[in-house]
């Protein structure tokens, strides 16, 4: 499973402005195609497929990745800076697994 | 292959050369038959299914694309795109599709954004297997789609293994 995202977002912004976030989980994203170069059967899919965001209860950015996206897959989108509250992460695993990160922010 | 006559204009020399190049050509078939890839038309495939015809027009100056125009490691290509759009509640982008014309699976990642993006721009890390164009799709809200297209030189692939 992976380790805890890294995830930069603003600690405060003003009311209005758009501001970036960056993403990135450490993930080694197998694709499903690679060989086990011991018993020659290619090791089986695993990759984060989903990403949630939302800000304040609503959905403010999603994205569906398949296996062309990189081991350790950043991603990194734009927010409208428009109440304080919290940004809340989400990632869904092949497996099921989920990881959540929250992020607090306010709005001046 | 190379018609092999005594013309004066042919010399030994440039007759092999013609067999090489009859060779190379040859095994890079063979090559290319072996492994499923996707085709410029699956990506064409994958961009009417979401327009539901093609009618989607490439527009580079609507749909920008920032990525390496040689990729020494496929493993690992960033890929800025930005869509030229106010982003407000009445005109906005609502969903970027990343594609790749010659990976074993053609679409590689789709957003999905909202008035609340503020700007309509998404970074990511891709994976590459050879040379090839990457295509992004930008789905407005009122159904228009606008394409961005760039060709990425791949010097190591990043696919399988």
């Amino acid at each position: 499973m992976a380790k805890k995202p890294r995830i930069k977002t603003p600690a405060t912004a003003k009311q209005g402005e758009v501001f970036q976030v960056k993403t990135i989980v450490s993930h080694k994203m197998e694709t499903g195609r690679r060989k086990d170069k011991k018993t020659g059967t290619n090791i089986p899919r695993n990759i984060l497929n989903r990403m949630e965001v939302t800000y304040n209860d609503r959905s403010v950015f999603a994205a569906h990745m398949e296996p062309g996206i990189s081991a350790n897959p950043y991603v990194s989108f734009y927010i409208k800076a428009t109440e304080s509250g919290e940004i809340v992460f989400k990632w869904t695993e092949d497996s099921g697994a989920v990881i959540t990160e929250t992020r607090k922010i306010t709005v001046k | 292959m190379a018609h092999l006559s005594f013309k004066p204009g042919i010399t030994r020399r440039r007759l092999l050369g013609v067999a090489g190049t009859g060779v190379a050509s040859l095994a890079g078939a063979a090559l290319t038959g072996g492994t499923a890839r996707a085709t410029p038309d699956d990506v064409q495939g994958e961009i009417n299914k979401i327009v539901g015809g093609p009618a989607a027009r490439v527009d580079n100056d609507k749909v920008k694309m920032k990525l390496p125009q040689i990729a020494e490691n496929g493993r690992t290509v960033p890929v800025t795109v930005t869509v030229d759009s106010p982003q407000t509640d009445k005109d906005y982008v609502k969903r970027i599709h990343l594609l790749a014309e010659g990976n074993p699976v053609p679409v590689v990642a789709v957003f999905d954004l909202s008035p609340l993006s503020g700007k309509a721009e998404i970074s990511a890390r891709i994976r590459l297997a050879k040379t090839q164009n990457v295509v992004a799709a930008a789905e407005m809200n009122n159904g228009d789609v606008f394409i961005g297209k760039k060709s990425v030189k791949v010097t190591i692939g990043g696919c399988g293994g």
